[in-house]
């Protein structure tokens, strides 16, 4: 196996949580709501998926309670900042906090307990002789595939239905979009709700995929990274997918380098992931100085109707 | 105007109550055992109590024992084998230890220590990061028994306890050299210290012993228990050709990803078959309940002294876990012999000629290297592919 070929694999390896988050984060602040509860939500997905398939040992129950989990909290989080108008910053970092709390005093009694079993994997026979392409797809898993899925249907979506249309003129102007007749509320917590189960899926997908055993914070940041690749992304689907591999390809990079012996401390290459996401946003904003974010225009603004502002 | 009031006051208060909920759950060291006042005020009693009539010989009050433990006993590894110890312990001498699992190496495990010797007689500090903080709280509590697992730092009233598993690595590299096809193996060190050093060059001696052109490429992760660190440790070493991994790491991530890419791997600490059967080699394993036994009760009788004890293979501290399934028999056959004479405390691991990466001779013919030396070795064997990092 080639160096590309590595490197592809371990973006799409690690990757695919970042990802399946991005994408739900980008559906949820589309809407006009600031979404930074993904850290909580991720570890919340995760630990949901492990207690289910512990317990049950059913792989679809996991994936089923993790929805059920996460529709719950992004419901909570729909309440205060849609309903109850609150300040969604805080609204989103109090679910960070607390996702990451409950979620290690669920987690306890599982804690470092190996899953048995894993999702299943799309053998496709007849790529996995194929130089480069083989290798990559050949045994990927239905949740790899179903990112790629998500991908092209959220871009879709977006970008070429008349829901997406309404979807976008929530997020950038709400008061127009009333006027026009479009529930603005309604939408808002379907898609607070549907990106929470995305964001909650990351998690179960990090446990089930990536690294079949529960410890506290195992995300490590990556909710946080996926809040940054939305803003990388610029709120776009498709370029979501490739920011998402481009962090996929630095979280494994560290021990890369320490395999073609540098001299460069592990402890320095342990940060290049959190690095590389100041240095990124800092490169975007000065480049996209002139011009609009890309971020819907309304993001953060609570909407009542027929309120002054 | 009202009624938007009225929704953030709601709001807020929502926030607070969460806010207060998770601090409520999210204090990391979580005492499984609950060694709060109330808990352990009655757990210890129970524990003098029950031995008196359970054993004759319990007359003298039985020592209050605490564990502090790295990880979960659950991880498969370091800290369930320490749990398997505490369990023996307490089966022995009829008494009831409290613990305290998933406790960080920082300020927070002195206070946790600290915590624990107000109310107990024995505190086992379980992992290397210790150290120091259990030094502090020695000095502290000069009455009550300090033991730290891996550490060379000692007081009166603090002792020290480990094991040549150096020996057990050295039998893994065997069975590793004679099960690579491409001549190299990888390892996946938690920390470059001495600890982790001396057992990744006794592996290395150990494969070279059988295959003297085997390569081993080691990586860093600075973590002793972070499964998804290690798996891509792991995994990067398979990208670079590694077909025989070993991990000195508390979980069996590294095994799982090998299974996943068809090579084979060992752990550490423990028996780790049980997580990929089909890729399982083989590696050192942990026996500490006699230890504890044996400490527990010299403290009770009062002839308890401070010391530095190292276990090794020939007093049964140190064992190799049973080769895998998919090792041949004639491989088993050659590490058994070896095994025999590590029992019998015959095996030289750092005999000479050994040479280090440069090729400087450490240990000349003939000559063998003094523990001392072995403890505190910051170099690495001939073979090995990787850095220390200053």
């Amino acid at each position: 196996m080639d160096l590309f070929t590595q490197l592809v694999m371990a973006a799409v390896s690690s990757g695919t949580p970042l990802l399946i988050a991005t994408l739900g984060g980008i559906l949820i602040e589309r809407s006009g709501i600031i979404q930074l509860g993904a850290e909580g939500l991720m570890l919340m997905g995760a630990v949901t998926a492990c207690l289910t398939y512990l317990h049950t040992g059913s792989l679809a129950l996991a994936l089923l309670a993790v929805f059920g989990v996460s529709a719950l909290l992004g419901l909570i989080h729909g309440v205060m900042t849609v309903s109850l108008r609150a300040n969604q910053i805080v609204s989103g970092l109090a679910m960070t906090l607390f996702g990451t709390g409950f979620s290690a005093y669920l987690g306890k009694p599982v804690s470092g307990m190996p899953i048995p079993g894993s999702v299943p994997k799309l053998e496709l026979t007849f790529l996995q002789d194929v130089p480069v392409l083989g290798p990559i797809f050949g045994r990927l898993d239905l949740l790899t595939w179903f990112s790629f899925f998500l991908v092209i249907a959220m871009h879709l979506f977006i970008h070429r239905t008349s829901a997406g249309l309404h979807l976008r003129a929530i997020g950038d102007n709400p008061a127009t979009a009333d006027v026009m007749g479009i529930r603005v509320q309604w939408t808002r917590y379907a898609c607070i709700v549907i990106g929470s189960m995305l964001i909650g899926l990351a998690g179960a997908d990090l446990l089930l995929v990536f690294s079949p055993t529960w410890i506290e914070g195992m995300t490590a940041g990556r909710g946080w990274i996926a809040v940054a690749l939305i803003i990388f992304a610029r709120w776009n689907p498709v370029r979501a997918l490739l920011c998402a591999y481009f962090f996929g390809v630095l979280d494994t990079l560290g021990f890369r380098i320490q395999l073609v012996g540098s001299e460069v401390p592990s402890y320095f290459l342990k940060m290049i992931p959190y690095v590389v996401t100041i240095l990124v946003l800092m490169f975007l904003g000065w480049r996209n100085r002139n011009q609009p974010s890309g971020a819907p225009e309304s993001l953060g603004v609570p909407y009542l109707r027929e309120q002054r502002f | 105007m009202k009624r938007n009031a009225k929704g953030w006051t709601w709001s807020l208060s929502l926030i607070v109550v969460l806010t207060v909920i998770l601090t409520a759950c999210g204090s990391k060291p979580e005492p499984s055992a609950s060694p709060s006042a109330s808990a352990s005020g009655t757990a210890p009693a129970s524990g003098s109590s029950d031995p008196a009539s359970a054993s004759a010989s319990a007359e003298k009050k039985m020592p209050r024992v605490a564990f502090v433990y790295i990880g979960p006993p659950g991880d498969g590894g370091w800290t369930f084998e320490h749990d398997k110890g505490r369990k023996y312990m307490e089966e022995k001498l009829g008494i009831k230890a409290d613990t305290v699992e998933n406790v960080p190496e920082s300020a927070d495990a002195e206070r946790v220590i600290t915590e624990l010797a107000r109310n107990h007689d024995v505190v086992f500090t379980t992992s290397f990061g210790y150290m120091d903080q259990t030094l502090n709280v020695a000095k502290k509590f000069p009455n009550v028994k300090f033991l730290h697992t891996a550490g060379y730092k000692t007081d009166d009233n603090m002792g020290t306890y480990f094991g040549k598993n150096f020996e057990a690595s050295y039998l893994t590299g065997i069975a590793a050299g004679k099960m690579t096809k491409k001549n190299v193996l990888g390892y996946v060190g938690a920390f470059p210290i001495p600890e982790v050093i001396y057992n990744l060059n006794a592996f290395t001696l150990g494969a070279q012993s059988v295959n003297p052109n085997v390569k081993v490429k080691v990586v860093w992760s600075n973590t002793w228990f972070d499964p998804t660190v290690e798996r891509q440790a792991a995994v990067s070493l398979l990208d670079q050709g590694a077909d025989v991994l070993l991990a000195y790491q508390d979980s069996p991530a590294t095994i799982q990803a090998a299974a996943e890419r068809g090579a084979m791997a060992g752990g550490n600490d423990s028996d780790m078959s049980r997580f990929a059967p089909d890729a399982y080699l083989t590696n050192p394993v942990w026996n500490w309940g006699p230890y504890y036994a044996k400490t527990v009760q010299a403290v009770a009788d009062g002839t308890w002294k401070s010391e530095q004890y190292l276990g090794s293979m020939a007093d049964g501290m140190v064992d190799l876990a049973p080769l895998g399934k998919n090792v041949p028999e004639d491989v088993k056959a050659l590490v058994e012999e070896k095994k025999k004479e590590a029992k019998e405390g015959m095996l030289k691991v750092f005999a000479g000629p050994i040479k280090d990466q440069s090729g400087e001779v450490k240990v000349e013919a003939g000559k063998e290297l003094p523990i001392e030396q072995i403890l505190e070795m910051n170099w690495l064997v001939h073979g090995v592919e990787g850095t220390i990092p200053k």
